[in-house]
């Protein structure tokens, strides 16, 4: 075959591109160019250059400190949390139980459950006199205010966890299923007992799985505004006043150079993990094929 | 004989735990439903303590909240009164519906369209820009909001649907699954239809997007419910609460009209209730198929 040489050469396939990555160009990619442009300038009437002046400032900011320190607090507990009892729904359903495809869509149906219409519910739940403390009242214990104290990080990793095992499982079984069985086999006959199988076979064939999952849940974290935002309003209590209220509130003042700021340094840290994602992909890929 | 009893006994005993679990995590959603057909004062008598100054302080408001899985008396008062009484509800019902269903309708004929071309465009470029997309999927709302917040002031479309429209129908999310479920159709397939005298346009229509069928389905299902959920854009980009969809007023019902605000959240749950019992295994697979990044 004739190997194509002039590397931008037109094909007629790239027209169908055409509409969506005009479309990508017009609404995201142009725009942002602007935002690194509002992030460099010290008002939008003046317009004069000041370098990073912004960044120094934002990075100083007390309420953008505390937004940052919410955000990686929350991830950092949620991720792992979301990840490994993912993991454990998913060995549990394929440990040859029954009703297991019922289960499953049990496991799934959060997923499908507009967060909106749930929230009623978790506020009868987990208000001051609520359902959940009248419990804790019982057992003697005293009554927490959840949605109104940093307790209220508990109540929002519940929710996040509701909301997102059933996806990672998902995930997790189809990984599982593809792991050969022949393998599992061999190492039976090799001796192996079933740890050894567990920890060499099973979790070696599911690290690609675990390592996506990881990021997946990672980029999911930072979407918690919504959850947040539903059970407390905009400005909710010190603990909870993640990030994305950050960027909200900042929306609503309209200032543009504190929000193309904060934007860009956002982006820089979504970047990095996104780029950390593709090389550890990259290196389990490669460990496996090489098999 | 014995290992093979042990066995089952386990797994008996596995399956009520999981069943229990599994009953956990419906439980949220069975209490609204059953909720909803309890009488407006009947919820305020069990949850005014919650919702209390709200509820324009009505006598027999217990102190502490009294959670029921079942009402006393099923009652249909709370949907006559959203039904019949409070337009207000079935606007933004419809706000949501007129917000969800163009962007999922036209963000899949754009990226069908999309991911024809970057699975057969070879070179370098159209790589790059795919990998664009790919960074801009993962991206949280809170930085694409900004551009699209800056490109949609100067077009002057705040404040309108197509502020929410546009930037959701060019949205990379379909483009990028679509891409990877057609990547792994054989190009040989497609380059026999090339010989046999097949126009791009009629590989594309005829063999292409018919075997993409399935995966389609599963795009256009997730799509929905992450805009079905939507509470960034229309926070951001309305300030016309009028403009509203629900996914955004209920939390306004929740601390306002308490006695309906369960058939409400009801109403909002039926279709992804209904797309799920419908297409659970197109969105299995759809989830499936995200399982890596590359494609």
């Amino acid at each position: 075959m004739k190997k194509n040489k002039s590397k931008f050469k037109f094909q007629i396939t790239s027209l169908y591109m055409a509409p969506s990555a005009l479309g990508m160009l017009l609404f995201y990619v142009a725009p942002f160019v602007v935002v690194i442009y509002f992030s460099l300038i010290n008002n939008p009437i003046k317009k004069d250059f000041v370098g990073l002046e912004n960044y120094i400032k934002l990075a100083r900011n007390d309420a953008f400190i505390q937004a940052i320190k919410n955000t990686t607090l929350f991830s950092m507990t949620a991720v792992p949390l979301a990840v490994v009892l993912s993991l454990v729904l998913a060995f549990w359903l394929n440990s040859g139980i029954y009703f297991k495809s019922h289960l499953r869509s049990a496991f799934l149906t959060p997923l499908m459950v507009p967060i909106a219409s749930i929230v009623l519910i978790w506020q009868v739940l987990f208000d001051y006199s609520g359902v959940v403390n009248e419990l804790i009242e019982k057992c003697g214990a005293g009554k927490v205010d959840w949605l109104k104290t940093s307790a209220g990080m508990l109540v929002i990793l519940l929710l996040f966890l509701w909301k997102n095992l059933g996806y990672n499982m998902i995930l997790f079984l189809s990984a599982m299923s593809a792991i050969p069985e022949d393998i599992i086999e061999v190492a039976k006959l090799d001796g192996a007992g079933k740890w050894r199988i567990f920890f060499s076979v099973k979790i070696r064939y599911l690290m690609p799985t675990i390592v996506f999952t990881i990021f997946l849940s990672t980029i999911n974290s930072f979407k918690i505004f919504r959850e947040i935002y539903m059970l407390t309003g905009g400005y909710p209590v010190e603990g909870l006043y993640m990030l994305q209220h950050y960027m909200n509130n900042t929306f609503q003042s309209v200032d543009y150079q504190k929000l193309s700021t904060a934007a860009i340094y956002m982006s820089i840290v979504m970047i990095i993990i996104i780029g950390l994602l593709f090389a550890v992909e990259n290196y389990f890929g490669k460990d496996l094929e090489d098999e | 004989m014995i290992k093979e009893k042990k066995r089952h006994i386990i797994n008996v005993i596995l399956t009520i735990l999981a069943v229990f679990t599994a009953v956990m995590f419906l439980v949220p959603i069975v209490l609204t439903v059953t909720n909803s057909f309890m009488s407006e004062s009947e919820i305020v008598s069990n949850y005014g303590s919650i919702f209390k100054g709200l509820s324009d302080g009505k006598k027999y408001v217990s102190d502490t909240a009294n959670l029921k899985f079942l009402p006393d008396m099923v009652s249909f008062s709370q949907y006559a009164t959203v039904l019949f009484k409070s337009p207000d509800y079935l606007i933004k019902f419809w706000n949501s519906i007129i917000l969800v269903v163009p962007i999922v309708f036209f963000q899949l004929i754009v990226a069908v369209f999309a991911a024809y071309g970057f699975t057969r465009t070879k070179g370098k470029l159209s790589a790059i820009i795919f990998f664009a997309y790919i960074i801009l999927m993962m991206m949280p709302y809170q930085v694409t909001l900004v551009p699209n917040y800056m490109v949609l002031r100067l077009m002057n479309l705040l404040d309108t649907n197509w502020s929410i429209w546009l930037p959701g129908i060019f949205s990379p999310f379909s483009v990028y699954l679509l891409t990877k479920f057609m990547k792994r159709i054989p190009s040989s397939l497609f380059e026999a239809a090339m010989i046999d005298g097949a126009s791009e346009l009629q590989v594309f229509l005829k063999i292409c997007t018919p075997m993409s069928k399935g995966i389609i389905t599963s795009c256009a299902i997730l799509v929905f419910i992450d805009y079905w959920n939507m509470v960034e854009q229309p926070l951001l980009f309305f300030t016309d609460e009028f403009k509203y969809p629900l996914s955004i007023y209920l939390v306004k019902i929740n601390s306002g009209d308490v006695g309906i605000a369960f058939a409400v959240a009801t109403i909002y749950m039926i279709p992804s209730l209904l797309i799920y019992l419908f297409g659970e295994e197109q969105l299995i697979e759809g989830v499936t198929l995200q399982g890596s990044v590359k494609g």
